[in-house]
């Protein structure tokens, strides 16, 4: 028998396309498109994005064994192309994306329903062919059959201060049977307003893709812009951008850690964390002019520098979380209460994780050890030094632990950081390529993995830009992880998920 | 536990002074209002909020109202999880043409009188989104609004001064 393909292979049996950075991308057959997706089915290649064009379709894989990550594009003149989701599910979704947004087919879909397209556009397949619009029909929810059965309809319009979304639960007395998600109600149509923005026009619209991960969008854009034009920022800069990432991991972490604490109805938790993420966001807004840190990363570079001052403020800071926090992980270890709601509650079996190639610490809480800081890493992280921590229970209780440790591995991050800071500028000039260049970025946000794919024309403005957030592999594995469990424990493992509806619907 | 009330107890509170209405937001909310309308609420105001399409940014600073800096509950602003229970929406987001109908039928679901906050740049003109196939824009054009706060995100600070406004705007007129 013989050998199955590796990623090289199948990218050397494609027509390699010049100006891809840094890995390479090929065009190839629709045969080596579906032997592609049979190695995903097989998870000898984990599924890192799947997006559309006018008349092509490309996946961007990782194969964990080598290390190798690549692009495979197909073309797709007639305008169809040979389903991905039919053989492997993570990427349903996705596709269902590319249809609606492109009008493009894909051939054996198990699922011929719209996802973001909900029939209000003016228009269908807005970045393809432009269709005038369709009526809008009503979206058939998959059926669920079975003695004294009830739906519960949630949303799009959510009790909490929360983004906006459908949960369709079928449940049997308190039990959930299945949990179906309805989202796209936030689609922006920002990957039409990115095609022939200028490039500082676009890092700025990246950064409000997800806000709590403006910082990480911002990173990844401007990493993408960098390696399309070919250039890299300043040591300096790159520096700062860890800085800000961890900041943002770190408010983000404080403020889930406590409201998933707060949807366990222990609001004592919830209090100090929540102290903990406002003086993380004052410092922020300190020494980066922002407390979110929005538009302060930009392609070239970073828009501020940090001066002495501002390290004094984060030694502060660092400080005073190493004080407060370790007795409010012990707090949340000691209460047995609390432990009752978490432990064993919405479990993600390590088996799903992986198929889905899950990222962030919801990945990481169900045995899966990817982290794009330690591969395939970016500066200055290969200088730094910092545990991963992975668990393999998969429950809430695991998601917290992990983001828990997470905290701590951010804070030695950021001592690093502050001791070593090196000298120099902070920003270069991003002179236009005069051609077309083409680049992917993988960065690791709070949730996970954001990849944006880029293609600039020669004067530099945007031709194409995809992103694509770790919550479209994170989102299916919440149906999985509540199905059996109590309808009142949802928001509970919704929660310790934290997927992004703004970042996901686009 | 125990120790961690108690020195809740012991250190003082966290909580800021208020840092006072804004004068324009004052203005802007005086004209739009009637006044047996505000003698009827008094000073306190249920809120609920609603993501017509935010990117999450606008919702972050709202939930920052609640922490103990600036303890927004102490000024008689408290947010409530049904349209039904509101006095106040505070609407986010560039009202994308998915949210467009579940945001008029929550304003719909308020009782009367009802006031509408726009919050952000997005709900305000649509933002870096205007323009988009997706987008409807202003909040205003799908439903009408009474106070506008700006930002991107507004901070709590700058949040907390409108919501006062919604209050105090009120009082003065009263005064007067």
């Amino acid at each position: 028998m013989q050998d199955p393909p590796t990623l090289a292979d199948l990218l050397g049996a494609g027509r390699a396309v010049a100006n891809h950075r840094p890995w390479p991308r090929a065009a190839v057959t629709p045969e080596s498109w579906l032997l592609a997706t049979r190695q995903l089915a097989a998870e000898r290649l984990a599924l890192l994005g799947y997006w559309g064009e006018r008349d092509a379709v490309h996946m961007a894989a990782f194969e964990e064994s080598s290390g190798a990550i690549g692009v495979l594009s197909l073309d797709c003149p007639e305008g169809h192309f040979p389903s991905v989701a039919q053989l492997h599910p993570p990427a349903l979704h996705l596709e269902a994306a590319i249809r609606d947004l492109f009008g493009l087919e894909p051939r054996g879909s198990p699922d011929p329903r719209p996802w973001l397209d909900h029939g209000r556009w003016d228009i269908r397949h807005p970045l393809g062919r432009r269709d005038g619009p369709a009526e809008p029909r009503p979206y058939e929810f998959l059926p669920a059959e079975g003695e004294s059965l009830h739906e519960i309809a949630v949303g799009p319009v959510h009790a909490g201060i929360i983004e906006p979304g459908h949960f369709r639960f079928t449940a049997q007395g308190e039990t959930v049977v299945r949990l179906e998600e309805r989202l796209g109600y936030v689609h922006k149509g920002v990957e039409s307003l990115m095609a022939g923005a200028e490039s500082g026009w676009a890092a700025r619209l990246a950064g409000r893709v997800s806000g709590d991960s403006t910082v990480a969008y911002g990173l990844a854009f401007a990493r993408a812009a960098e390696a399309a034009l070919g250039i890299e920022a300043p040591r300096r800069a790159a520096w700062l951008r860890a800085l800000m990432a961890e900041l943002e991991r770190l408010a983000n972490h404080f403020g889930d850690i406590g409201a998933v604490c707060n949807d366990a109805a222990f609001s004592l938790m919830h209090a100090h964390c929540g102290i903990l993420r406002e003086r993380v966001l004052r410092a922020a807004d300190a020494c980066f002019g922002h407390r979110l840190m929005r538009d302060r990363i930009v392609p070239g570079g970073v828009a501020s520098d940090l001066g002495d001052h501002g390290v004094a403020r984060l030694r502060e800071l660092i400080a005073e979380i190493r004080r407060r926090f370790p007795k409010l992980v012990e707090l949340y270890d000691n209460t047995a209460s609390l432990q009752d709601r978490t432990v064993a509650t919405g479990v993600l079996s390590a088996a799903l994780a992986r198929q889905y190639a899950c990222g962030g610490f919801v990945g990481r809480a169900s045995g899966r050890t990817f982290d794009a800081r330690r591969a395939p890493s970016y500066p200055p992280y290969d200088e730094l030094r910092f545990d991963v921590p992975v668990l393999d229970a998969g429950d809430v209780n695991a998601r917290v632990w992990v983001r828990i440790s997470e905290v701590e591995a951010s804070l030695s991050l950021i001592d690093q950081i502050l001791d070593r800071l090196p000298p120099g500028a902070v920003c270069v000039e991003t002179p236009a390529a005069g051609s077309a260049q083409e680049a992917m970025a993988l960065v690791e946000g709070f949730r996970g993995d954001v990849l944006v794919w880029l293609r600039l024309d020669g004067s530099g403005r945007v031709e194409r830009c995809h992103l694509r957030d770790p919550s479209w592999f994170q989102w299916p594995l919440l149906e999985a992880a509540i199905e059996g469990n109590i309808v009142a424990d949802f928001p509970l493992c919704n929660k310790s998920f934290n997927c992004s509806y703004s970042g996901h619907d686009l | 536990m125990r120790k961690i009330i108690l020195e809740s107890f012991i250190h003082g509170p966290l909580t800021e002074r208020s840092p006072g209405a804004d004068a324009d937001a004052v203005a802007e909310y005086a004209a739009a209002l009637e006044r047996a309308a505000r003698r009827r609420f008094g000073r306190s105001l249920a809120i609920r909020q609603v993501d017509a399409g935010s990117c999450n940014g606008c919702e972050l600073e709202i939930h920052a109202l609640s922490n103990a800096f600036y303890d927004v509950e102490r000024f008689g602003l408290r947010f409530v999880a049904s349209p039904r229970h509101a006095d106040v929406l505070l609407v986010t987001g560039p009202v994308t043409r998915n949210m467009r109908e579940a945001l008029e039928r929550t304003w719909r679901a308020t009782p009367d009188p009802k006031w509408v906050v726009a919050v952000g740049d997005c709900a305000a003109d649509g933002g870096m989104f205007a323009g988009s196939y997706a987008c409807v824009g202003a909040v205003s054009a799908v439903v009408p609004v009474d106070l506008h706060i700006r930002g991107c995100p507004p901070g709590p600070t700058a949040l907390l001064r409108g919501l006062l406004a919604l209050v105090q705007g009120g009082a003065t007129d009263h005064a007067a």
